[in-house]
Order: structure tokens, then C-alpha cells, then sequence
């Protein structure tokens, strides 16, 4: 199958391993990969700020880009549901029957990772193995967008070697929100106060999810911590091999 | 304790509110414990319904045809009311509306009422306005007493005094009530409650309640409620006033066998609440002779035109989204500055009072979804909040202060970044570039300026790295 | 005039919007799966969940089934509609019959009330009172802190819809649905027993053999 990735624009600066990860995991099961150079971003940020006119021509932008495609591989759920949840509504309120008729055919072919592999791949074991304690953070997104239920979690229990520890309340939101962590500080921050007292309780090494963007915030409170604890994103898991040279993942 | 007005012209922005709950740790816990106790009754008594979704579809749109044809069964509503025996007042606004009740209290020479809680009546601030023209109001719901007794605000829809926990209810009752050997467990207050009320209800002649639902077909009102205060109100006055939001109204008596199995699962997890009372107009023989009903308005009619705000109007109040929302959890009620609190309150005041007065409401939401996964007339409050959002920003295009706000100009340039690939290749080495000096010596970066600055205050932020994915992409491409 | 300008703007509003006439199509689970037997018992166990206490007796034992459980609770001075069969008046206690003068501090001073009922829901575990003639109107139910509610077989519904199908016919009486004795749960979202309506409710279920002829109320 020829996947067309759309990487996202904060994975593409902030997180490239999570995109080379994507691209292992799906070329180590045969398929063809194929990036279109000119994506940028689906428009959500500016979206859920309320700079909705801002979101339209990258909805526009998104749609053109991919409406070929046979496949579209997303590696971020916040970035699916924005599509899946708000581009038909762009196109109704800008009058543009284009777009919606391109978005009507092309919003089947669009998957999260996680989704992809196991909607369109059918696949639970991608011959991945890592062994290290792992917990898995649902977020929002995914979990309550998307319906991903525990399909993250069947991906993670054919890991050989990964010890699968149960997060509890891991369908609180971690608090990051996008400019909410920024608007909100305060409140955000107590949200992934007590999002970090659930990880550290596990003893988890390592915290996954189908989000970077609420990996970075945690991350970035585990690191203000000083904690021992990583957090990656769950196709960088998928990826590994364990060619058991590296002791810390 | 801390005390944040709850009027949505005079409260301070939720950020700002938010930040001085906080603090209040006793507060914090408080709420956390009481919305995990409600939340886990609630789940599992949604677990054993296997019709609960078809229940919730049926629910919207039982609501959602109402509000389409509001206006039908609001004249059905007041044509069987009236037929009955009852009187219908129709209020533009809160004061209308308190004019209308200061107007059939003082017919009914009442200079004392009792009341069942009603967000309706708080909405419009109705007790002081009846304090201050001499009439005596009785709060009798235990919550409300207890926030009655200690000046305190509502910070719940179905719970007003949930910030309160056990022992500071015994201090407030104890000094009060001039029960100075009180017990501190919940039975010996609710007795206490009991016994303080018990020669109000049969004294006062005049009540004061609100409505869960007004049944066009018949011309019913339905009230749900828990102690028996509510029937103790509309059993035994006279004179009783129903002030009700004019979107409370349901087609028919049969979609109460639809509401009533969601509402009490979703508000306090229960399978029913203790009573529900279902009355038309006037019953010879057996209770009130004089029976009014006041429909308020109070920008409720403005929600209805586009279908994306009209969905507001289905709330049928059961407090499932506040209760769930991590949002609230930590804050409580008062920091939504208004008596409709969490993700509901941050939809309903920016709508019913003017967006200027509560711009920051619509913000107060990390979009969870945990609120619409609830709600049992599913109400996508996600999806409105966005909504609003992007009509405060519209609202404040031509305001000099926002328009050069770092928000603005910040997504000003991102959106024009992001039209262009090359564009956003170049902001991306910019970005790398720019963030240097703030890279400490561990290799993270602990302190960025202005906004970023808020992120930072509590996190660590990881360096872009070298390379970004379409660098290495290309360079792939290239070597293959 | 207000209600002419808010039928305005509410019309006005929605102008846009008349074209979706259909009105929705609901469907849920109307009607209940249990028997007989079922329905019973798990209106018991519901009932029991709530703090309610629940008997048992063949009709033709019920007079002497309300002596016992009135007298085992100390319930001695009875307040009751005045419609109520005769028949269930137990004659050791002391019986006063419902009357328009009856002010509501004398109400509240019996010690309890015997009433019949409109209905019984076992999913909810719900009594439903339309207040007919073995019910008495609606201060009587509330006043006394004792309740003494007996409930024939078949006036049990399994579910809610159920309910209301036999409640509309009657729908403008006033309807009274009583699950469990009062209670509250605004100090910390616990529900605690007793706060204004009556603190204990108690129920007798009455069974009747097949053969016996149906007692009807209203």
C-alpha cells in the first residue's frame, strides 16, 4: 500500500524521531511511504483559538494536498480529529462545496497511526520489541474524538518485552489543551501535577501516547522535576527492534 | 474562604478567579472528592442501562424539536396552564421578571417565602432583590441553606454548596443555627437542616420554585428533587411562583419517561431521585390555590437562531459536565464567575450575558470532550466552546489593545507561515536560530519570555533539534 | 407587552429553520423482559437500595399483614384517605380518615399514613401516586414520618415507559413518584436517608392468586 504521511507541523520540528518511526514501522511491514514536501498544518491551533478564518485555507490547503492519496497516515490524533470533526463545518460556513465534496471521499483514507495499523492494516504485532516498563496516557483526542478505545493497548500488549502497566485515571485529561497550557497556565499546571502523580505512582519508565503534543507537556513538568521518567510517542515503541544495544530506550 | 462574586458583569476573568482558588487547598480537595464520589455512582449506573446511547439520542432530541418550535409550545404550555386554573408572566429580562414576582407576593400580602433551589431564581439574583423590598426568603434545599447561612456563593448546578465539606458545614450550622454540641456527621446536620425548616414549611403561605421541565400537551410543570423540601413548597403554600426559563419546555407528558431516566443517572447517579412531583395549574382541595408561572427570557431568545448555540438551550441541568471536567475539578464553580459553572457555565453565560463580560469563559476548557461524552442530551459543548471562541476574536478585531495583543500578531504570522512550505521550512530554522540563547547548560530550555513564558513557568521545554523530519525526509530521498 | 415580544424574537429566530419539519423519530426499549416473578423481585431489591423495607402478603391476609407491620413499627395512630378500603382497617389500631379540615399540623402529628397507589416501576424502584382516591391528596404522603404504601401485582410496570402508558390517561392529576424515603446528597455527594418527607417508607406487595378477582381502585 502507498501511505501518504502527514507528518503535522510540531512533529515535523519538534519531534522528526516520531516521523522516522512512523516511516520504519510501515516500510518494516512492506508498504511504501510517501511524503508530499509542500504540507504544512492542519489548521487546528488556529482553529481552537477561535482564528477559525485563519483555518480555512489550511483546511483547503490540507485537502488539496492529500485528496489523492490512497492512504493518509497521521501521527497525532489531536491533528485527525480536527479534520474528521471540524473541516466539513470550514466548508459549510465558507459556502465551498468543493471542498466538502473532496473532503466527503478523502476523510475515509485518513487514519491516526495507531488507527491505521489496525482499521486499515489489520494488524496488532508490527514485530516490534522493547523491554521496558511502559504506561500508556489516553489522550483526549483519541480517546473520545477518534473512539482509538484500546487499540493503542492491543498495539502494546504484542510488544515483546514490554511490560504494560495500567494508568489510573488515564482518561483525565493531562491538561495541555494547546494554547490552553498557555492561557490557562495555572490550571493546566494542576491538571499535570496530578497526571504526574498517576505516572510516578506506576513506575513506569517510560510514558506513551498517540500525542506528542501532550507527551511534550508532561515531559517538560517530568523534566522540571528531575523524574527518571520518558515520555515517547507510541510509534517510536512500534519502531524498536531491541538490537539490545541501547540499555535506556 | 475564598469569595469570588458570581455576577458575570462584575466577576474577574477566569484565569485571574482561577488563580486565587487555587490556593484554597481545603476547597480543591473538597471538590475533587465530591465529583469522584458522583462520577463513579454516575458510571455505573450508565454501565447497567444498555439503552443508555439510544437514551441520550432520544433525550436531544425530545429538546432539540422543543427548542425548533419553541414558540408552538410555549402558547400550548400557557393555554393548558391558564385552562387549569394557573396564571402564566412572561419576563424580557431579570429585572421584568423580579418586578413580577415582587408584584404577586405583595397581592398575596406574603412578606415571607420559601423557596426550592432554583438556578433560574439565581440567575436573576432574585433573593436579594426580594430582601430588599422586605420580603423574607427561606432557601429551603440543604445546599442552598447552607449557603444562605454563610453568605456564601453556588459553585454547583445540582450541588450549589459542594464546596463544602462536612466539618465546615457542622461549624456553620453550630453557629447559626445555636447548636453549639452539633455533630459533624452528614445525618446529624441533614437533622439539624430538618428541624430548622420543619415550622417554616408549615408557617409560610407563599413558595418560590423552579421547573425542571413545563409540559406543553398538559400544561404540567415537573420538579425533581432529592429531601422533600421541593413537595413541602408546592404542597403546602398558597401562593406559588414557578420561575422558569423559557427554554424549559417539553412536547409532550411522554418525553418525561425519556428525561427521567437520564436526568437522576446523570445528576446525582441514582436510578430516580426520591421524588419527582408533576402538577397542571391548580387541584382543588389539594394544594396551592394561587399558582404562577413566570417564562423568562433573559437573553435565552438570542441562542436560538444558529443551531450550534440553540444546542445550549437543552441543558436540562443535571451537572454530569461539571463533574466530570478536569477542568473544574480543580478550580470548583465560583472561578466561572457566574451561577452556572463548569463546561456548561462556560458555554451558557458568555451567551445569556453579553460575550464582552465573559471573554474568558469560552477558554476555560482544555477541549477534553469529556463533558459531551456526559451529557445526556448530548450537548457537543467542545464544539460550541470553539464556537465562541472564534466569536470573541471576531468581536475583538477592531479592538487597538487586542489587535497588538502577542496573541494576535503571533497567529497573524503563523497562519501566514503555515501557507507556505518553504515559508514554514525557513520559520523553522528561524525558530532554531532564535531559541539558542535560552538553552541552558543541561541542554533544556527552563525560561522564555512573554507568552512561551507562561508554558515555561511550570515546564521544561526539549531544544528543536538539528534536523527537522522533511530535512531528514529530503536527505533520505536524495541518498536513495 | 412582554410575551409578545418574546414570541417575536423567538420566531424570528427560528424562521430560518421551519423547513425540518419531521419531527424525530425515538427509539428506545419501551417495554420491560421480565415475568412476573422477576419483576417482583427486583422491584424489592430496588426498593430495598433505597432503605425502604418491603412485605409480602396474599390479599385475602392483608388487613392483617398492615396490623402487623403498623404495629411492629410503633405506627399506631393512622392517618389515611378517606376512599381507602375499609377492608384494610385493622381494628386494634386507631384510624382517622382524611378530611378537608384537617389543618396540616394535625396531618404531621399522626403516626403514619396507609395509602394505595397508582403504580409501581421496578427498574427505577419507584411508587407512582396520581393521588386518587386510595392515595389522598398530596400533603398526606409528606406530612407524617411514616409511609405505609401497599402496592397490588399488577400495578407493577418494569420500566419507565411502561409508566407513563398508564399514567396518561390521568396526566394533568397531580404525580407524585416516590423512590425511597427522602434523602439528600449535598454534603459531599453521599446520599443520606431523611431530611423533610417521610424518613421511612415501608411497602407491602400484594400477590394475588390467579383465580382471585381483580380489586381495582379508580
Amino acid at each position: 500500500m502507498r501511505i501518504s504521511l502527514f507528518i503535522t507541523c510540531y512533529n515535523d520540528t519538534l519531534f522528526p524521531h516520531t516521523g522516522k518511526a512512523v516511516v520504519s514501522v510501515l516500510e518494516r511491514l512492506g508498504h511504501t511511504v510517501d511524503f508530499p514536501i509542500d504540507q504544512t498544518c492542519c489548521g487546528q491551533m488556529h482553529f481552537n483559538t477561535g482564528y477559525r478564518r485563519a483555518a480555512y485555507p489550511l483546511a483547503k490547503r490540507f485537502v488539496s494536498i492529500f485528496r489523492d492519496a490512497e492512504a493518509v497516515c497521521i501521527p497525532s490524533s489531536s491533528c485527525v480529529a480536527m479534520i474528521r470533526d471540524y473541516y466539513a463545518d470550514l466548508a459549510d460556513e465558507n459556502h465551498d462545496q468543493e471542498l466538502a465534496a473532496d473532503l466527503r471521499t478523502l476523510l475515509p483514507r485518513i487514519f491516526e497511526f495507531t488507527e491505521l495499523l489496525t482499521d486499515c492494516l489489520h494488524l496488532e504485532d508490527v514485530g516490534a520489541s522493547f523491554s521496558h516498563r511502559v504506561t500508556y496516557h489516553a489522550s483526549c483526542h483519541g480517546l473520545r474524538s477518534l473512539h482509538l478505545g484500546d487499540k493503542p493497548i492491543r498495539l502494546l500488549r504484542h510488544v515483546r518485552g514490554l511490560d504494560l502497566i495500567e494508568l489510573p485515571n488515564s482518561d483525565r485529561c493531562c491538561g495541555f489543551g494547546g494554547t490552553f497550557a498557555v492561557k490557562n497556565a495555572g490550571v493546566s499546571t494542576a491538571m499535570l501535577e496530578e497526571k504526574l502523580d498517576a505516572i510516578l505512582g506506576t513506575g513506569a519508565e517510560i510514558c506513551t501516547a498517540c500525542d506528542n503534543s501532550c507527551l511534550m507537556h508532561i515531559q517538560g513538568r517530568l523534566h522540571r522535576h528531575g523524574a527518571d521518567v520518558r515520555a515517547m510517542h507510541i510509534a517510536e515503541i512500534l519502531a524498536s527492534e531491541n538490537r539490545e544495544r541501547e540499555g535506556t530506550p | 474562604m475564598t469569595l469570588i462574586t458570581v455576577d458575570p458583569l462584575k466577576a474577574p476573568s477566569f484565569p485571574k478567579a482561577a488563580a486565587e482558588l487555587l490556593r484554597d487547598t481545603q476547597l480543591r480537595r473538597n471538590v475533587a472528592h465530591a465529583t469522584d464520589v458522583i462520577q463513579h455512582k454516575r458510571a455505573a449506573l450508565v454501565a447497567e442501562k444498555s439503552d443508555w446511547q439510544a437514551l441520550r439520542t432520544a433525550g436531544a432530541a425530545i429538546r432539540a424539536e422543543a427548542l425548533r418550535h419553541l414558540d408552538r409550545y410555549l402558547e400550548q404550555f400557557e393555554k393548558q396552564f391558564t385552562a387549569a386554573g394557573g396564571h402564566v408572566h412572561w419576563a424580557s429580562d431579570a429585572d421584568e421578571a423580579r418586578r413580577i414576582i415582587a408584584g404577586i407576593l405583595h397581592d398575596a400580602q406574603a412578606d415571607e417565602v420559601i423557596k426550592i433551589k432554583s438556578m433560574t431564581t439565581a440567575e436573576i439574583d432574585l433573593n436579594r432583590s426580594l430582601e430588599s423590598a422586605g420580603v423574607r426568603v427561606y432557601e429551603t434545599d440543604l445546599a442552598e441553606l447552607i449557603l444562605q447561612l454563610g453568605h456564601d456563593q453556588p459553585s454547583h448546578i445540582i450541588a450549589p454548596a459542594l464546596h463544602k465539606n462536612r466539618h465546615q458545614v457542622r461549624d456553620l450550622f453550630a453557629r447559626e443555627m445555636h447548636l453549639p454540641d452539633l455533630a459533624d456527621d452528614p445525618p446529624a446536620l441533614t437533622e439539624a437542616a430538618r428541624l430548622y425548616l420543619r415550622e417554616k414549611f408549615l408557617k409560610v403561605k407563599a413558595a418560590i420554585c423552579g421547573a425542571n421541565f413545563l409540559i406543553a400537551e398538559t400544561g404540567s410543570i415537573c420538579i425533581v428533587e432529592s429531601e422533600g423540601n421541593g413537595r413541602m413548597c408546592l404542597t403546602l403554600s398558597d401562593t406559588l411562583i414557578s420561575v422558569a426559563g423559557i427554554e424549559k419546555v417539553i412536547p409532550t407528558f411522554a418525553g418525561l419517561e425519556v428525561l427521567l431516566q437520564t436526568l437522576p443517572r446523570a445528576a446525582t447517579g441514582e436510578r430516580m431521585n426520591p421524588y419527582n412531583s408533576i402538577w397542571t395549574g391548580v387541584t382543588p382541595g389539594d394544594g396551592p390555590h394561587n399558582m404562577h408561572v413566570v417564562l423568562l427570557d433573559n437573553g435565552r431568545s438570542n441562542l436560538l437562531e444558529k443551531e450550534i448555540t440553540r444546542q445550549t438551550l437543552q441543558c436540562i441541568r443535571c451537572g454530569a459536565c461539571l463533574n466530570t471536567c478536569p477542568v473544574y475539578r480543580q478550580t470548583g464553580g465560583h472561578a466561572y464567575g457566574s451561577v452556572y459553572s463548569g463546561p456548561i457555565g462556560a458555554i451558557l453565560t458568555p451567551q445569556l450575558f453579553a460575550l464582552e463580560h465573559a471573554q474568558s469563559l469560552p477558554y476555560a476548557s482544555s477541549l477534553c470532550g469529556a463533558c459531551y461524552e456526559v451529557c445526556p442530551v448530548k450537548i457537543n459543548i467542545p464544539e460550541v466552546l470553539v464556537y465562541l471562541r472564534s466569536r470573541v476574536v471576531d468581536k475583538n478585531r477592531n479592538n487597538l489593545s487586542s489587535v497588538f495583543s502577542q496573541e494576535r500578531i503571533g497567529m497573524k504570522m503563523m497562519a501566514r507561515i503555515f501557507l507556505n512550505h518553504e515559508r514554514f521550512e525557513k520559520a523553522q530554522r528561524m525558530a532554531r536560530i532564535f531559541e539558542k540563547p535560552f538553552i541552558g547548560q543541561d541542554g533544556w530550555i527552563h525560561k522564555l519570555p512573554g507568552l512561551a513564558g507562561q508554558w515555561t513557568a511550570a515546564r521544561d521545554l526539549a531544544p528543536i533539534p538539528a534536523q527537522s523530519f522533511r530535512e531528514w525526509w529530503r536527505g533520505r530521498k536524495a541518498s536513495q | 407587552m412582554s410575551r409578545e415580544a418574546i414570541l417575536g424574537r423567538v420566531r424570528a429566530a427560528l424562521s430560518a429553520d421551519r423547513s425540518a419539519e419531521s419531527s424525530p423519530l425515538l427509539s428506545y426499549p419501551r417495554t420491560g423482559t421480565l415475568n412476573t416473578e422477576e419483576r417482583l423481585q427486583m422491584l424489592e431489591e430496588r426498593l430495598h437500595e433505597y432503605d425502604a423495607r418491603v412485605f409480602h402478603c396474599p390479599e385475602q391476609a392483608l388487613a392483617q399483614r398492615i396490623f402487623e407491620v403498623l404495629s411492629a413499627a410503633g405506627r399506631l395512630r393512622i392517618i389515611h384517605p378517606a376512599a381507602l378500603p375499609t377492608s384494610w382497617h385493622a381494628a386494634q389500631l386507631d384510624w382517622t380518615p382524611d378530611s378537608p379540615g384537617l389543618s396540616y399540623a394535625e396531618i404531621e402529628a399522626f403516626d403514619g399514613v396507609l395509602t394505595g397507589a397508582t403504580a409501581a416501576v421496578t427498574e427505577s424502584g419507584s411508587i407512582v401516586l396520581q393521588h386518587g382516591p386510595a392515595e389522598g391528596r398530596r400533603a398526606l404522603t409528606l406530612l407524617p414520618d411514616y409511609h405505609l404504601c401497599v402496592i397490588f401485582e399488577n400495578q407493577i410496570v418494569e420500566t419507565l415507559p411502561e409508566c407513563f402508558d398508564r399514567l396518561k390517561a390521568n396526566a394533568a392529576a397531580p404525580t407524585t413518584f416516590i423512590s425511597g424515603p427522602s434523602a439528600t446528597a449535598d454534603i459531599e455527594m453521599t446520599r443520606i436517608k431523611g431530611v423533610h418527607g417521610p424518613r421511612f417508607l415501608d411497602v407491602i406487595l400484594v400477590t394475588r392468586p390467579s383465580n382471585f378477582p381483580k380489586l381495582t381502585f379508580q
